[in-house]
């Protein structure tokens, strides 16, 4: 099945959701050590620390202007490229997004503005004050937008209500408490703060290498490589987490994460590397280790880690009651006194999702042949190969940052790194990595999600608005434009303010 | 929870409202301040003190915008689905050029450039008058009704081309809500600035507030006599969940008066949207006042609107019985009561910190305070 609208749409939200976090783990990042190098300056009173605050501060602000701009597009595009997403799930999913901007979006975006001008009209407390509540402000907009992006992925506390046609709210605490969400929250925040310090270390890393401004750089550097190192052991031990999360609920993600395509008897091998063959269905020139995967996944020794192929049986299956549900959905929407197609609907509700998969394979899907059902099935879980490689980059990612911080610690920790050129290239060079492993984790999370938006009850393919295919090409046009363009002042100013280096602080 | 359904849609209707009225009166003063940037400002210098007026407080103002958005996606999830993407290529015009106002604010000032400079201006006055028009043509829409109806699965089908939907009333919306926003700019610019700016700021609102008076007394009449409205034949249970799918909507000229004559205290807001505006320009010499005057007169243009459409959102004008209202397109009865707790505990919290900072940053911005090089400055 290939419809150009939903394509387009996907391509559409994929290309400004990854432009959004370019800058969004930057801002989470950067606000915290702003209050930890703040903090020490009101501690001690050191005025280089309340230089480095305002220096690094200003980069921040650099960064923020793009989060925020970015950021509204968001806002705007589940309505206008995603409406019977919107309407389908709006009575849960716009709550976290309310609350979001109620509670995170008021604080930062007031309080940024003071950060800024707030220095002499502030005592210091309050300033310190002032530059905390930013940071809590971003940390609380992960939160809730990825509460709302938990959701998607394990859609727990609502109820589908026939009479208006959607999914409802009927336990707010599942949804906050719901442990997808909470993986998410500690990796992605983790994550954001893994992007702050390497941007730090790397810019005080180049400074050395220049022989400038080394009294601020270094201190920079020590604040940024002890930040660092809990930051990306954190996001590593929860990026462990989030995998375990994975495999309980999402167990096709999981076996396509790991080329998984029989079940295997427990405990799993896990494959370090091979090449998946979705057609054949099989891993060439794998490379396996004994029982790995089920320890990760399962945290036992004898649950069995299920395969792509079992999977695809059951959703075969899940398929045909689906279907079920649907006919009584359309029987009783033509009329809501019946009570058999009432009952029919009640027994195969939780398919429900899966009938309507459906959608495109078959013009009536009340009618679908076996083949079209089997169809649909072979498609019901995402393609291997991408996950499985940029689920491994994404790691290998991770494990180069984590030994570039423990060797720098190491460094700090003995104060002989301002010698060691080596590492201060390496720290320089890395900078891409962490936006690297972000912009991958956020794909495995998104594409492993597919064929759904809301992982078992709406299909991507009938999740958007009823546009033409020539609108959407227009606005993909216009943000490649713009978000290229904007994108590339952004970055000419950050490389322009990072060479004056301290210096700038005494200009605008 | 204490309320019932029916009465807790009421209670959003309202609260939708007071975000409204909270973007029109603190975002509305940026907008009109960025469309004006060019008129008012005459050298780079005032220009630098017109962005320093709003620069470290508009983006906070913004989220009254945003929220507005979350709000309507949460509380009536149809009309967020059905206005954004019916209106596809008018909302991704405000959108584009929304983003020049981030950007354009903190940019601006980091390269000492004409051209630099030169371009960051135009892009703030695009950033600040399209917005403002586009949010006056929905408003016009929200009046005139736009062409979509709803298949069987509650998708939503448009009808026709958004084009079509360009009235001569919209547009005339826009303007009305352009000539709003640059007054209370205006009225804003001649509080907290000092100098030319200053000056020219107070001849605008005199200006801007007698323009807005006869445009404002235009779309009156135009409503009564020219616009056809929509009304809500009784039916269904509105203590219940109800879709666009089974109910009746007839039209007819001057319908958007029914509800100003059956409920006489609805005078009240397009008397404050004349008043203020009169006052805005008469107290020109007392800067607080007219602010103070301007902002309710935005709060009374913007309630008239609603209060005319009431209990209408968004009709549709290829089948009107479709049309959504705060009836049929609203939330579950779960989730407005949950945001309305929400809401109670933040937007006291949130106009409270406001503010404070507000407090903080009092004080008027002269050109020689822009030109210190202080860190911070816009
Ligand atoms: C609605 C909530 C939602 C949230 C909070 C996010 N996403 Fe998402 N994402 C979707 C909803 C979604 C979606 C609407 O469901 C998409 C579009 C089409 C699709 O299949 O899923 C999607 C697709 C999608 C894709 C492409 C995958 C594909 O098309 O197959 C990527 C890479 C991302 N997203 C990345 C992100 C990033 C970086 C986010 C954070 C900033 C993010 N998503 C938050
Ligand atoms: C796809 C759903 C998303 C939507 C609808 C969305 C919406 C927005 C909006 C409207 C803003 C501007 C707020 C302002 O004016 O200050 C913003 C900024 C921000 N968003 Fe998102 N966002 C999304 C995804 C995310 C995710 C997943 C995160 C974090 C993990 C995030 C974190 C932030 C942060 C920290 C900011 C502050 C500004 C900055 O980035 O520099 N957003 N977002
Ligand atoms: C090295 C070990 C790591 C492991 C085992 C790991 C594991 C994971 C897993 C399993 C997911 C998918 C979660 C889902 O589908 O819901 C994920 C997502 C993600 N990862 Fe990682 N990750 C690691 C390192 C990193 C690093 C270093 C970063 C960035 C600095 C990062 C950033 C992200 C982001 C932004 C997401 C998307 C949000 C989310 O789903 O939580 N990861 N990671």
């Amino acid at each position: 099945m290939h419809d150009i609208l939903v394509d387009l749409s996907r391509l559409q939200f994929a290309f400004t959701a990854l432009i959004h976090f370019i800058f969004v783990p930057l801002t989470i990042g950067l606000s915290f050590l702003l209050v930890i190098m703040e903090a020490v300056y009101v501690i001690t009173g050191k005025e280089i620390y309340r230089e480095m605050t305002q220096f690094w501060g200003k980069l921040f602000g650099i960064n923020f202007a793009m989060g925020v701009a970015t950021g509204l597009t968001m806002e705007f595009q589940f309505g206008t490229n995603w409406a019977y997403y919107s309407h389908y799930v709006g009575d849960i999913f716009g709550v976290p997004l309310a609350i979001e901007g109620m509670m995170a979006f008021f604080l930062e975006s007031t309080f940024v503005g003071l950060f800024f001008v707030g220095w002499k009209r502030l005592s210091k407390y309050q300033h310190l004050l002032v530059t905390f509540l930013v940071a809590i402000g971003s940390n609380m907009s992960a939160l809730w937008i990825l509460i709302a992006n938990g959701w998607m992925q394990n859609p727990v506390g609502a109820v589908f209500n026939p009479e208006t046609m959607r999914m409802e709210l009927n336990s707010f605490a599942d949804l906050i408490f719901n442990p997808v969400a909470q993986a998410k929250f500690v990796h992605t925040v983790s994550a954001g703060y893994t992007v702050g310090s390497v941007f730090v270390l790397a810019i005080s890393a180049w400074y050395l290498l220049r022989g400038k401004h080394i009294e601020f750089a270094k201190r920079s550097f020590a604040v940024a490589a002890g930040f660092g190192l809990a930051a990306i052991m954190s996001a590593i031990i929860l990026g462990d987490e989030s995998g375990y999360t994975v495999g309980d609920v999402q167990k096709a993600k999981l076996a396509a994460i790991e080329a998984e395509w029989e079940t295997a008897p427990a405990p799993a091998s896990f494959t370090l590397f091979g090449l998946p063959d979705q057609e054949k269905m099989k891993t060439d020139y794998a490379i396996r280790i004994p029982w790995l995967l089920g320890l990760i996944a399962t945290r036992s020794v004898d649950e069995q880690v299920k395969g792509l192929k079992d999977i695809i049986a059951d959703n075969e299956l899940r398929i045909q009651r689906g279907i079920k549900a649907w006919s009584a959905l359309q029987q009783l929407r033509a009329n809501k006194h019946d009570t058999a197609a009432s009952q029919q609907l009640k027994k195969y509700q939780k398919d429900l999702g899966y009938g309507l998969l459906m959608h495109g394979y078959a013009d009536d899907i009340a009618k679908a042949t076996p083949e079209q059902i089997h169809q649909a099935a072979l498609h019901s879980v995402p393609r291997v190969a991408p996950l499985f490689f940029t689920f491994r980059l994404m790691v290998v990612c991770g494990f180069l940052i984590l030994a570039l911080f423990l060797t720098t610690a190491w460094s700090v920790y003995r104060n002989n790194f301002m010698h060691k050129r080596w590492l201060l290239y390496s720290a320089l060079l890395s900078l891409p990595l962490p936006w690297m492993a972000a912009e991958l984790g956020w794909f495995v999370a998104e594409y492993g999600r597919q064929p759904w938006t809301i992982s078992g009850i709406l299909p991507t393919s009938l999740s958007t608005s009823s546009l033409s295919a020539a609108s959407v090409q227009a606005s993909l046009g216009g943000f490649v434009i713009f978000y290229a363009a904007l994108t590339a002042v952004e970055m000419y100013l950050m490389v322009k303010y990072a060479r004056k280096g301290p210096a700038a602080l005494h200009e605008h | 929870m204490i309320f019932d359904y029916e009465t807790l849609k009421l209670i959003w209707w309202l609260l939708l409202g007071v975000l409204l009225v909270g973007f029109g009166v603190t975002g509305g003063f940026d907008l009109g301040v960025g469309a004006m940037l060019r008129i008012i400002g005459r050298t780079d210098d005032d220009r630098k003190v017109m962005i320093n007026c709003i620069g470290p407080t508009w983006d906070g103002n913004q989220v009254w915008l945003i929220l507005g958005a979350g709000a309507v996606f949460a509380a009536w999830p149809l009309v967020y689905a059905n206005a954004f993407s019916v209106l596809y290529p008018a909302m991704l015009a405000a959108l584009f050029a929304l983003f020049f106002r981030p950007t354009g604010f903190e940019y601006r000032a980091k390269i000492a450039d004409a051209r630099w400079r030169a371009f960051w201006d135009w892009g703030l006055v695009v950033g600040g008058a399209v917005p403002a028009v586009v949010f006056g043509v929905a408003f016009g829409l929200v009046l005139e009704g736009i062409p979509f109806h709803y298949d069987e699965n509650m998708r939503i089908i448009m009808d026709g081309n958004v084009l079509d939907a360009l009235t001569p009333f919209a547009l005339f919306s826009g303007v009305v809500s352009l000539v709003m926003l640059g007054m209370h700019g205006s009225a804003f610019l001649n509080m907290k600035a000092r100098g030319s700016v200053q000056m020219q700021a107070r001849r605008w609102l005199g200006m801007l507030s007698i323009t807005l008076i006869v445009l404002f007394a235009l779309g009156g009449v135009w409503v009564a006599n020219g616009v056809e409205g929509y009304v809500l034949q009784p039916g269904g249970n509105l203590n219940h969940a109800l879709t666009p799918l089974n109910q009746h909507v007839s039209r007819a000229a001057g319908a958007w008066m029914h509800n100003f004559d059956n409920m006489h205290w609805m005078w009240l807001a397009p008397a404050l949207g004349f008043a203020g505006a009169l006052l805005a320009g008469l107290l020109r010499s007392a800067p607080r006042l007219a602010l103070l005057a301007s902002g309710l007169s935005v709060s009374g243009v913007i309630l008239t609107a609603g209060f005319a459409a009431f209990p209408f959102m968004l009709p549709s004008s290829s089948v009107p019985s479709q049309s959504l209202s705060i009836w049929n397109a609203s939330a579950s009865e779960h989730s407005l009561a949950l945001m309305l707790i929400a809401a109670c505990i933040f937007i006291p919290l949130i106009l409270l910190y406001t503010t404070w900072v507000y407090r903080v940053l009092r004080g008027p911005v002269r050109s020689e305070d822009v030109n210190k090089q202080e860190y911070g400055t816009y």
